[in-house]
């Protein structure tokens, strides 16, 4: 059984052996051309369980984020060293992104539907992946609605313009999108960081759901947030993971004088 | 109480805004008088034979003959002959000039793109009697020598000269529309797994339609105006064109011969045929207002 290598070597988190390791980032590097953004990270993160990243502007949790699905790939210059192994498999090294990106599904920061009726960007996925037949398409818009939480606020406006709902609908269905895929892991890049705060509830409400079904990464600078719906918080300062620990550890009794600064609000 | 220096000097100021403002009005009427006078002078012209004369303007939209010594005018196998060409080269250069502007904006390195992009947009400088002589030069022989023809200049030569000739109209405004959508999309579709080719055409494309459609419907006008290079590779046949390899003339091609000696009512036809050409060019323009207004809501 693996356990968690943290900086923190916190045996509560040892003890707890009935979670599985999802995904296993080992001596993570990655450079921007010259400038390193990401240095040494190693961490598990654990099967249906929501870890937060947290941190500062600039700090590479949003990168790091980005490297589970190989988002960052899409950027010129892009080097790693290290290895991130999802369910004993490094996904660096078999190249197949796009049964990675089958797997790891991702919400975007800003809402980001394609210019499409609501019914068409959920079912673009599995559309693209060769699903044809209507009955399953509508089985699977609908299942994927609702498990994002908006199918009734949606239902009778399906073949309407996906961009004429609100924000906070928009992200859901985004959700929705994601989930259309029927992903293991989903990744969130603060995720409603440009939405109000009721939409943002809803969508805190809707992770804590989630997460018995999925394994969730969920970037964000908002900490309140991140002790609200996360099992597990990584503290990201300057591209190295300070501390990383079960959500209640870190909020409570922090083991690095840098955490308790920021999360007391000192700095970031 | 007279007026203090500073106010003096004020009112000078408002006197040279007021000026300059009546002055680039000026400049902005230049053109518009030009095309009310081009527009009146042509119609003027290309009425007459109609209104005052008697002809029938039905028998000159689709009468098949056009024999000026015999006083018939018909431009029925221009229009055709236009409108094949029109949409022939658009089948061949649309294709073409948006698979390479998907290239250039989203699948070249850099530095390709670096080179390609210029030389695309150098197509469109060069003056067309060159690409009219370059035609004549290299793709009538070759059609006439391969394909067994008697004689080279056909529609199909016309065809592939205004289809490259479209290329850079086509390549820049529809890369411009390719890049002007947001990275987000892209990243959308890319996380679900989708491959980036399918991206390009199930989401980036459909997000450029407008402007990718104001690209068709620009080079279709350049298409359908050009001259010069026509001129020398249509062969000048007055007959409707039955197969790819037919002798054509255009309705462009009718005016640039014909103009430089006609008088009367044969000179008239030939601004009638203006008048012809003109409306297929305002159609367009329409659409083209129409598909822009869809665009930018």
């Amino acid at each position: 059984m693996k356990t968690a290598i943290n900086l923190s070597n916190d045996s509560s988190v040892q003890a707890e052996t009935n979670k599985n390791v999802k995904i296993s980032v080992n001596n993570f590097n990655l450079f921007y051309g010259e400038k390193q953004a990401l240095y040494d990270v190693s961490l598990d993160i654990y099967e249906k369980e929501v870890t937060a990243l947290i941190g500062p502007s600039g700090c590479g949790k949003s990168t790091f984020l980005r490297s589970i699905n190989r988002m960052n790939d899409l950027i010129d210059n892009v080097k790693i060293s290290g290895d991130i192994i999802i369910d004993n498999e490094n996904i660096y090294r078999t190249n197949d992104v796009i049964k990675l990106r089958t797997k790891v599904g991702m919400v975007f920061q800003k809402p980001n539907l394609f210019p499409m009726s609501i019914y068409d960007n959920v079912a673009y996925g599995p559309r693209m992946h060769g699903i044809k037949n209507k009955q399953e398409l509508n089985q699977i818009v609908e299942e994927s609605l609702r498990g994002a939480a908006i199918w009734d606020e949606v239902k009778d406006r399906l073949k309407t313009s996906a961009l004429g709902l609100s924000g906070g609908q928009q992200q859901r269905v985004c959700i929705a999108r994601a989930i259309a895929m029927k992903p293991e892991v989903i990744l969130m890049d603060e995720p409603t960081s440009a939405l109000d705060p009721i939409s943002t509830l809803k969508v805190e409400e809707l992770v804590g759901k989630m997460k018995k079904d999925y394994t969730i990464v969920i970037v964000t600078h908002n900490m309140q947030q991140a002790a609200r719906v996360s099992d597990r918080t990584a503290f990201f300062l300057n591209g190295e993971v300070v501390e990383y620990d079960k959500t209640d550890t870190i909020f409570s009794v922090p083991k690095d004088k840098r955490t308790e600064d920021y999360i007391t609000g000192r700095f970031g | 109480m007279s007026d203090s220096p500073i106010e003096k000097s004020n009112k000078r100021k408002y006197f040279l805004e007021k000026l300059s403002g009546r002055f680039f009005l000026f400049c902005a009427l230049i053109s518009v008088i030009s095309l009310a006078l081009i527009i009146g002078f042509v119609f003027f012209k290309g009425l007459t034979p109609f209104v005052a004369d008697g002809y029938s303007f039905v028998d000159f939209i689709f009468g098949n003959d056009w024999v000026p010594s015999e006083d018939k005018f018909g431009v029925f196998p221009m229009i055709v002959a236009s409108l094949y060409a029109t949409i022939g080269s658009l089948i061949i250069g649309v294709p073409i000039g948006l698979f390479t502007a998907v290239f250039l904006a989203e699948i070249a390195p850099k530095p390709i793109a670096k080179i390609l992009s210029p030389s695309v947009q150098l197509l469109a400088g060069i003056p067309s009697v060159l690409f009219g002589v370059f035609g004549l030069a290299v793709i009538v022989p070759f059609l006439q020598n391969n394909l067994g023809l008697p004689k080279g200049q056909s529609l199909i030569a016309v065809i592939i000269v205004l289809a490259i000739m479209m290329l850079p109209t086509i390549v820049t405004v529809s890369e411009t529309a390719i890049r002007a959508v947001p990275k987000s999309y892209r990243e959308g579709s890319l996380a679900l797994g989708v491959s980036e080719i399918g991206t390009i055409f199930k989401v980036v494309i459909p997000a450029a339609k407008s402007g990718i459609m104001a690209a068709i419907v620009l080079s279709m006008g350049r298409a359908i105006g050009e001259t010069m290079a026509v001129i020398l590779v249509a062969g000048n046949s007055l007959i409707i064109p039955t197969s790819l390899t037919d002798s054509v003339r255009p309705l462009t091609t009718n005016i640039a011969l014909e103009m430089g000696y006609a008088a009367g009512t044969h000179q008239e036809m030939l601004f009638a045929t203006g008048i012809v050409l003109f409306s297929f060019i305002l159609i367009l323009n329409f659409v083209l207002a129409k598909i822009s207004a869809k665009g930018g809501q």
